[in-house]
């Protein structure tokens, strides 16, 4: 491990001019949870490593029925799923805070962290793309928004610029009739690495039996987590059963072009994309109805 | 509820058969016990380990100049700092090994024969600085071509690891170089008139994946090199004894120079015998003048240590329609890593060791091929034949339309048995195992639901005798301490204790064990072979007897009366109307002659055997593959539990150890011939969540060569779980998995197949 040095500024632009400074070769601190591992592997370098849980806007949640959440980039995930009105709205954002890694890293890790870290496998980043989450960057230049789907660029890489760091995750209020859901399939029951992950959601029409919109998106199949398009607009209009979910998943499978490797082969993780997207679907309008 | 089965005859016993709190246990869930990196010296020096990114290359030239200038570096190592050995055997109790092939293993002299194959070393003031020079190191390799499947490595045009290796056969040497070090046979009877007799005959094949042994604690070495020449040694190891060997045979030195201290060890499996680190810290010590640590990451001891052999079996069995086994054929090949000496050897004995057959015929090979050395895994050998022979049992049953139990027993092994190499089975409990599994509430419940099946399977691992010396010394508050060589791997300090104290008629706790260094105790061969309970043990008991003659004595003294004439009944000593307890006399031993000394050594001649069967319900997601462990119960013969808790202990860790070889555990190897997986999080062992409770019905038929009737039980539980959850497996889903793992992926597939093949 090579030596870094270490800051915590107190505010945003503390923070882009330190990263700035250095371009590109500070890092970001939040939980820590991939970086410490990372600079230990010499995986990343770091000359300096900037720790961003001083700062108040990356690491307030702030939720209303009526204006939806904000989401400090440095919040850890327990802080999502031990608030019972955030859990609730956003179901699929809980679920997949509750399995990334175990308690110790739960109490650490933050959505915004997951994000950034741009792994084809992070667990909470489909529930950010079926969310539509805007993603709030601050930089040398000012400030500048994202949408989820966007933000990853390839494996490890996202869409960040030298002096930019994320503040927050911005997710629309909660739609009427609306449900989500995310699983991802492991070998074992915890500590493992998806070998593939689904996020839907639903928004019904009143009497609960026609999907008027859906969104889908699909982890560790492709380079990034990826929004699966055509599953997603195929499915408005379409009544609310097995049948429309099976086919959305034929469809949503389409998307995911996944490696072999020791997590599990191509063609299962295409398999599982299919699986997993169909029993999202039913567990998202289950929680719509 | 104690669940052990009724056993008859069985004497009274005081301590035996209790559950008294584990001597170690306060230092070890407060934290204070010392393991191996706990060991902190002034001056020590911390060493890094260079290693072979390439799993088979000659190395051209190693240049440590540019290492040796990084701040703080104190001395680097490579295998020209070894002396020159001869090929040499040294028997090392359980197992020998040839000298130059262990020393090759420590530190790679002309070429590397697997990726993590140490290759050089560096003693520095930090780890941070040894880490920096290790990266230093420039070594010039030539890659090589690369097999790490156990059949290919067996071919004619196979890349060879050792140029001069020629397989034995028999005693006598092939006639060209080979990776297949040696050609096992086995044979009773005449196989073909076996299976002549057969109305059904069923042959398989079966592959296993190599698996780690997974201990928790890293391995971990301090060596301080004394200027006198006295080497002193801090490790984590499965035998003192063993390593002091070892490490001094490596470095050409008489064994009294070498002390060894084992710390407490954080699990071992087997895979904690054969030494890596030792020396080379010895050697870097010697250099720098300093003590010298080693600990190992996790990445190097999945690629630079075990694992267990990776295998391909065929199994052939003929039976009757009434259910009678009349033949039996074997062909094993068993991957031994990149030196020989791997556990086909075992393997061979095992495969069809639960069962009476008339006519069999066994054929091993050990292949070197570009792993780590594979080492002993709990039952080594055995887990990956019994896979395969109780999954063909299990079809033979089905094909003839018999209760898997019933065909079990009708062709159980029992008194009198000959084994295919040859022994002949004393008093053994496999059929009252297999009773009590089948009387078990578990398998008398109704399994319901769909993509749900029970499967159970049978299991067989020795109980080697081997060396043990122990001594006791009487305090004169009435309690004993007890020095013993064994590591307590498993609860071995009280299983060992409790026998001292029942035949000294103390309470358990009275009698305080300590497992001492190389100096201290006399020569104890390794923990393994489940031996400690039994053989230890039968040393406890007869240091026993030797201080109850002196205890009787020093009563005597007292009482002024002739020694002969005191009888002993419990703690309880009395002669012509005179009585005094252990305690009592123990307060006068000052003033009758001060220390009373009890010590004793065996080596019990031979094996015993211990048997197990276990139960298991799966429920199977039709579509992922992934199979949910519902119930799963372990019955087994202890021949007398010592300590039920620990019994219990070792027949649930065994169990999920099996688990974990059959459903995930895996060396995955991409093209290169690089593993992939080597972290815990990739190498997929069961956690917490994966496993139910595992029920444990303990069954006691003793052991007539023990003095307490005890069986070793730490490996037989490890065995059956393959094939018990393949059985299940076919039982939920109609698909006969005949790979290891049954991951997911696999079996979906397998499943994928089965129902494509119907349409």
């Amino acid at each position: 491990m090579i030596p870094f040095d270490y800051a915590a500024p107190a505010t945003v632009e503390e923070a882009v001019a330190l990263l700035a400074e250095k371009n590109g070769q500070a890092k970001i601190l939040a939980g820590g949870t991939d970086i410490l591992v990372q600079l230990r592997e010499g995986l990343r370098r770091a000359e300096l490593v900037v720790d961003v849980k001083k700062i108040p806007e990356l690491t307030d949640l702030n939720y209303s029925p009526e204006t939806g959440l904000v989401l400090g980039a440095a919040v850890p995930c327990y802080r999502i799923y031990e608030n019972a009105a955030v859990a609730a709205a956003y179901p699929a954002l809980a679920d997949a805070t509750r399995i990334v890694g175990g308690w110790q890293i739960q109490s650490r890790a933050s959505v915004g962290g997951n994000l950034c870290n741009a792994s084809p496998a992070g667990d909470t980043i489909p529930p950010l793309i079926v969310y539509d989450v805007v993603c709030r960057i601050a930089g040398p230049k000012g400030l500048r928004e994202v949408s989820a789907a966007e933000f990853c660029a390839a494996p490890g890489r996202n869409v960040l610029e030298p002096g930019e760091l994320l503040i927050s995750l911005a997710f629309p209020p909660v739609a009427p009739h609306s449900g989500s859901a995310y699983q991802r399939f492991i070998p074992r029951n915890e500590m493992d690495i998806a070998v593939a992950g689904a996020a839907s959601w639903v928004q019904l029409d009143p009497a609960g039996k026609t999907i008027e919109k859906a969104r889908i998106a699909l982890a560790a199949v492709s380079p990034k987590p990826v929004y699966a398009e055509e599953a997603s607009v195929w499915l408005a209009g379409k009544p609310a059963n097995e049948e429309s979910f099976a086919h959305a998943g034929e469809l949503a499978k389409k998307v995911a072009v996944p490696i072999d490797d020791m997590r599990g082969t191509r063609e299962y993780r295409v398999h599982l994309a299919s699986v997993l997207t169909r029993r999202t679907l039913a567990d998202a309008v289950k929680r719509a109805t | 509820m104690d669940k052990r089965a009724e056993a008859t005859d069985t004497p009274e016993y005081k301590v035996i058969g209790t559950r008294p709190v584990r001597h170690d246990g306060a230092d070890k869930v407060t934290g204070r016990a010392i393991y191996g990196a706990d060991v902190h010296l002034t001056g020590m020096a911390h060493s890094r380990i260079l290693r072979s990114p390439h799993p088979h290359a000659r190395i051209k030239s190693i240049d440590t100049s540019e290492a040796e200038k990084i701040p703080g570096v104190l001395a680097v190592l490579t295998a020209a700092d070894f002396p020159e050995l001869e090929d040499k055997i040294a028997h090392l109790g359980e197992g020998s090994v040839n000298l130059a092939f262990l020393a090759a293993n420590c530190v790679a002299k002309d070429k590397a024969l697997y990726r993590g194959h140490a290759v050089a070393a560096v003693a520095a003031v930090s780890p941070h600085a040894a880490d920096e020079a290790v990266k230093r190191i420039k070594v010039e390799y030539e890659p090589l071509p690369a097999t790490t499947w156990v059949l290919d490595a067996m071919k004619d045009d196979a890349p060879l690891l050792h140029e001069n290796l020629r397989t034995d056969e028999m005693g006598e040497k092939g006639d060209k170089p080979s990776n297949v070090a040696s050609h096992l046979h086995f044979e009773t009877g005449d196989v073909e008139k076996g299976f002549a007799e057969a109305d059904v005959v069923i042959e398989r094949e079966f592959r296993t994946a190599s698996v780690h042994q997974g201990y928790i604690e890293p391995h971990v070495a301090t060596a301080l090199w004394n200027e006198d020449g006295r080497l002193k040694i801090w490790t984590s190891t499965q035998g003192s004894f063993t390593c002091r060997q070892q490490t001094a045979e490596l470095l050409q030195m008489p064994i009294s120079h070498v002390t060894v201290v084992p710390c407490e060890i954080g699990g071992g499996f087997g895979g904690k015998i054969a030494v890596y680190l030792e020396p080379v810290a010895a050697l870097l010590s010697r250099k720098c003048g300093r003590p010298v640590k080693i600990i190992m990451q996790r990445n190097e001891v999945f690629e630079g240590t075990g694992p267990t052999p990776g295998s391909f079996v065929r199994v052939k069995l003929g039976a009757k329609k009434d259910g009678r086994l009349t033949a039996g054929q074997a062909w094993l090949a068993y991957d031994a890593g990149a030196y020989p000496g791997g556990m086909i050897g075992p393997g061979c004995m095992c495969v069809f060791s639960c069962y009476e057959l008339p006519h069999a015929l066994v054929d091993g090979y050990d292949v070197c091929l570009n792993k780590p050395k594979t080492q002993a895994y709990r039952a080594p050998g055995a887990t990956q034949a019994a896979f395969a022979c109780e999954s063909v049992v299990d079809e033979l049953a089905d094909a003839l339309g018999i209760d898997p139990f019933d065909f079990r027993l009708k062709n159980a092994a029992k008194e009198g048995t000959r084994r295919v190499d040859g022994p002949i089975y004393p008093r053994i409990g496999l059929i009252e195992t297999l009773e009590a599994a089948r009387n078990s509430e578990h398998w008398k419940s109704p399994l319901e639901g769909e993509n749900r099946g029970r499967g159970m399977a049978a299991g067989f691992w020795f109980n080697v005798g081997l060396k043990s010396s122990v001594s006791a010394h009487v305090n004169p508050d009435g309690t004993v301490k007890l020095l013993e060589g064994s590591t307590d791997i498993g609860g071995t300090r009280a299983s060992v204790a409790m026998q001292l104290a029942e035949t000294l008629g103390i309470a358990a706790e009275d009698v305080h064990p300590i497992v001492a260094d190389t100096d201290s105790v006399g020569y104890t061969d390794v923990t393994g072979g489940s031996r400690v309970t039994f053989a230890t043990g039968m040393a406890a008991y007869e240091a026993g007897l030797d201080i109850r003659r002196q205890m009787a004595e020093r009563a005597a003294l007292l009482w002024e009366c002739d020694a002969n004439d005191v009888t002993i009944e419990g703690d309880d000593y009395s002669a012509n109307g005179n009585s005094m307890t252990f305690r009592e006399i123990a307060a006068n031993l000052h003033e009758t002659g001060g220390a009373v000394v009890g010590r004793a050594t065996v080596a019990p001649e031979g094996s015993t055997n211990g048997f197990g069967c276990h139960i298991v319900d799966v429920e199977v997601d039709p579509e992922t593959g992934k199979v949910t462990i519902l119930r799963y119960t372990a019955a087994q013969d202890a021949g007398k539990a010592i300590h039920p808790s620990y019994v219990e202990g070792q027949m649930q860790g065994g169990a999920v150890q099996g688990i974990g070889w059959a459903l995930n555990e895996e060396y995955f190897f991409d093209n290169q011939g690089a593993m992939r997986n080597a972290s815990f999080l990739d190498y997929r062992m069961p956690t917490c969540l994966d496993v139910p409770m595992i029920d444990t019905i303990i069954v006691e038929v003793p052991n007539p060569a023990h003095p307490y009737g005890v069986r070793g039980v730490g490996e037989t539980p490890i065995v059956p779980p393959p094939a018990a959850l393949a059985n299940a497996i076919y039982n939920a889903t109609g698909v006969r998995m005949r790979e290891l793992p049954m991951s997911p992926p696999r079996l979906w597939k397998a499943m994928a197949e089965k129902a494509g093949s119907r349409e």
